[in-house]
């Protein structure tokens, strides 16, 4: 143990270097790689070519999530393209012994949903997938990234990949969050603080009371959209609700493995006095529930103030007007009581049970506005399962909300969940770039209870409005 | 997969002065569904370029015939949002070698690099003086020396330096890939995953 305060990045990323080449990045070694049938077919084509084997097949994980239909998922896939890149990926899982959640699998759902949830996940560890949203697995103190696809075949050859090492911001937020403000709002204040890019070229640490009093559901939000603020990745030191949520989990260590890694754990915080490139400190009173405007995941706002002028954002001018035509906004212009078209509630941002009890709580007793097509999609089949246990399925049914099957739907319209051209949606997914959610597509994000307010009233209203006292 | 050696490129430029192009810009989503790279050059930029109809959208910088070549000069943080490689394979299928701006995004430098696409951060300024020297003539040419590390508007002769590691340098160069480099130390990568915690 060396003296010198070192940052819980530092200590993972340090302990992983296989190499270091000077003037060049590390080699990195990955502890864990998830895969999924996008970004994967294309570097096992390339393995072949190039004749490598997988080199460790068991740190390997397949899940199809990203262009799977979220209706009638027993009967064969309509769109042959992709039936076919999911018929790739479970043939080659099959060739190289890697374990396959394919549709119909009890273990199927949004990878970053399924790895936390099966104890895969674990602090300390490098976690990469072909995925930019990878950043997800921060949150449970492990370093993980969205990688390419030739670093899918570099992971898969060699399991390393080579990066420079990136600097190191941490962003602390203290105080007590208010009604109806949830971690999504957080992430979103804080990308709208930092801009979209404001945070490229580093690996950010989230500290303070506000995230250490959260849920590992909503840490998980928070770190999945760092990504969003040009992060390579975010990360939060793992605690007592860490352990506590991994415990007992699938692949979690078992009894004295457990105590080993239990010990080693433990010591993954950022030291007092451990240096950063940068630092940024919030309030979370200053916070409110947050709506996005524009076509970049920076362009958010309080949901009760006014779109702001483009000389204030110091952002291109050309670029903030290109910005608003397409959502057919301007400056000024009030959120609130925006018309609403479609809502979607789902992804691996906010996919887990905990957005579907905080959807429920303020849909319940009330009805879906009946211009509203609203699109109900569980990360995984554990969460589908919550949902039904816990008696969700039920008050979705009675407000005229129908629950559809595990994917990542709409939050990239892969599959047929497409928003038509000019409509408008409430997402809590995490991308609101032009088409995002289909061509023409006009997004914006936001948490589950603004998405709820929405879907029952059919405008952009305030969650706190609906938010019934005892809830407070 | 490798590619072809990249050294001097001397070439006129395509403009795009918009800031924050992001992946789902560059390849929109539903056009990931390939199992093999080939034809993603057809679909760069696809819902800028095109109509709903398929006809081509005439006020967009590609389909304009005055601009042409192998280097595209793009806005402040380009290539932001998803970590798909197609959005690198697409401009590189489409013909462009060099990518210039003057903010990239981590992933999609990363991605570029990797398929033998070299990324060119510029400052502020340079970036703005590339976009003039188009303005004034689509046919004047741009100069990237990946040996010397330098880009040259040669209309004018102004020139910036820019940054690249030793060792992806050395990859562009002779036309390597990390793939090659990581075969080459396999031992150390066994032994080292001896010691591993996971
Ligand atoms: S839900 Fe969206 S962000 Fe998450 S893995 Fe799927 S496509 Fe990527």
């Amino acid at each position: 143990m060396s003296s010198t305060p070192t940052t819980l990045f530092d200590k993972v990323w340090d302990s992983h270097v296989v190499r270091k080449i000077t003037d060049g990045p590390d080699v990195l070694f990955i502890d864990r790689h998830f895969i999924h049938e996008v970004t994967s077919p294309v570097a096992f084509l390339s393995l072949e070519q190039r004749g490598l084997q997988v080199m460790f097949s068991e740190k390997t994980f397949a899940t199809a999530d990203h262009n799977t239909p979220t209706v009638n998922q027993h009967l064969p896939v309509q769109d042959p393209l992709s039936a076919i890149q999911l018929k790739a990926l479970e043939t080659n899982s099959g060739k190289y012994g890697i374990s396959h959640w394919g549709l119909g699998n009890p273990k199927n759902g949004i990878v970053h949903v399924v790895g936390p949830e099966n104890g895969i996940t674990q602090p300390g560890m490098t976690i990469v997938c072909g995925d930019s949203h990878t950043s997800t697995h921060g949150a449970f103190g492990a370093i993980a990234f969205g990688i390419g696809t030739s670093e899918v075949e570099m992971v898969l050859s060699s399991q390393c990949i080579m990066q420079p090492k990136p600097k190191k911001m941490r962003i602390n937020v203290n105080g007590k969050l208010g009604k109806g403000v949830t971690p999504k709002d957080v992430v979103l204040y804080i990308i709208s603080k930092l801009t979209a890019a404001g945070a490229t070229g580093y690996f950010v640490e989230f500290a303070g009371d506000v995230f250490e009093n959260m849920s590992m559901e909503g840490r998980m939000t928070v770190c999945n959209m760092s990504i969003e603020m040009g992060a390579r990745g975010g990360m939060i030191a793992p605690d007592e609700t860490t352990f506590a949520y991994i415990k007992g989990k699938d692949k979690a260590p078992k009894g004295e493995a457990w105590d080993k890694a239990l010990a080693y754990w433990k010591t993954l915080k950022t030291d007092d006095g451990a240096g950063f490139d940068k630092e940024y400190h919030y309030e979370a009173v200053d916070i409110e529930p947050m709506i996005t405007f524009g076509t970049n995941p920076g362009m958010g706002m309080g949901i009760s103030k006014r779109i702001p002028v483009s000389q204030e954002l110091g952002s291109g001018k050309s670029s903030y007007e290109k910005s608003l035509n397409y959502m057919g906004f301007r400056e000024e212009d009030k959120m609130l009581g925006k018309k609403v078209d479609y809502v979607f509630i789902g992804s691996c941002t906010n996919g887990r049970i905990e957005d579907f009890r905080a959807f429920a709580s303020i849909i319940k007793g009330r009805k879906k506005a009946d211009h509203v097509t609203a699109w109900i999609v569980p990360g995984s089949h554990v969460v589908e399962r919550q949902i039904k246990d816990e008696g969700i399925l039920d008050i979705l049914q009675e407000a005229g909300f129908e629950l559809r099957q595990p994917g990542c739907s709409a939050c990239l319209a892969m599959n047929d969940d497409k928003i038509p051209a000019g409509k408008y949606a409430v997402s809590t997914s995490n991308r609101n770039f032009e088409g995002r959610q289909g061509p023409g597509a006009r997004t914006m994000l936001a948490s589950p209870l603004v998405a709820a307010a929405a879907a029952v009233t059919g405008v952009v209203t305030d969650p706190r409005e609906l938010i019934a006292e005892e809830n407070v | 997969m490798a590619y072809d050696k990249f050294t001097i490129l001397k070439s006129t430029a395509v403009p795009m002065p918009i800031e924050n192009v992001d992946t789902d810009q560059i390849i929109p989503a539903r056009f990931l569904k390939a199992t093999e790279r080939r034809g993603f050059g057809d679909n760069l930029f696809r819902d800028w370029r095109y109509n709903n109809d398929n006809t081509p959208k005439k006020d967009f910088v590609l389909n304009n015939p005055l601009y042409t070549g192998k280097i595209l000069v793009g806005g402040k943080n380009f290539g932001s949002g998803s970590s798909r490689e197609h959005a690198a394979w697409a401009i590189y299928d489409y013909g462009f070698r060099c990518v210039v701006s003057s903010f990239f995004a981590d992933i999609f430098k990363n991605n570029s690099i990797n398929i033998g696409i070299l990324p060119v951060q510029v400052s502020e300024l340079f970036l703005d003086k590339i976009f003039t020297a188009i303005e004034a003539n689509p046919q004047n040419e741009i100069e990237i020396n990946l040996p010397d590390q330098t880009i040259t508007i040669l209309s004018t002769g102004e020139s910036e330096s820019f940054d690249i590691n030793g060792y992806k340098k050395h990859n562009l160069v002779n036309g390597y890939d990390d793939i090659d480099y990581l075969q080459a130390m396999k031992e150390d990568i066994r032994s080292f995953a001896a010691t591993s915690l996971y």
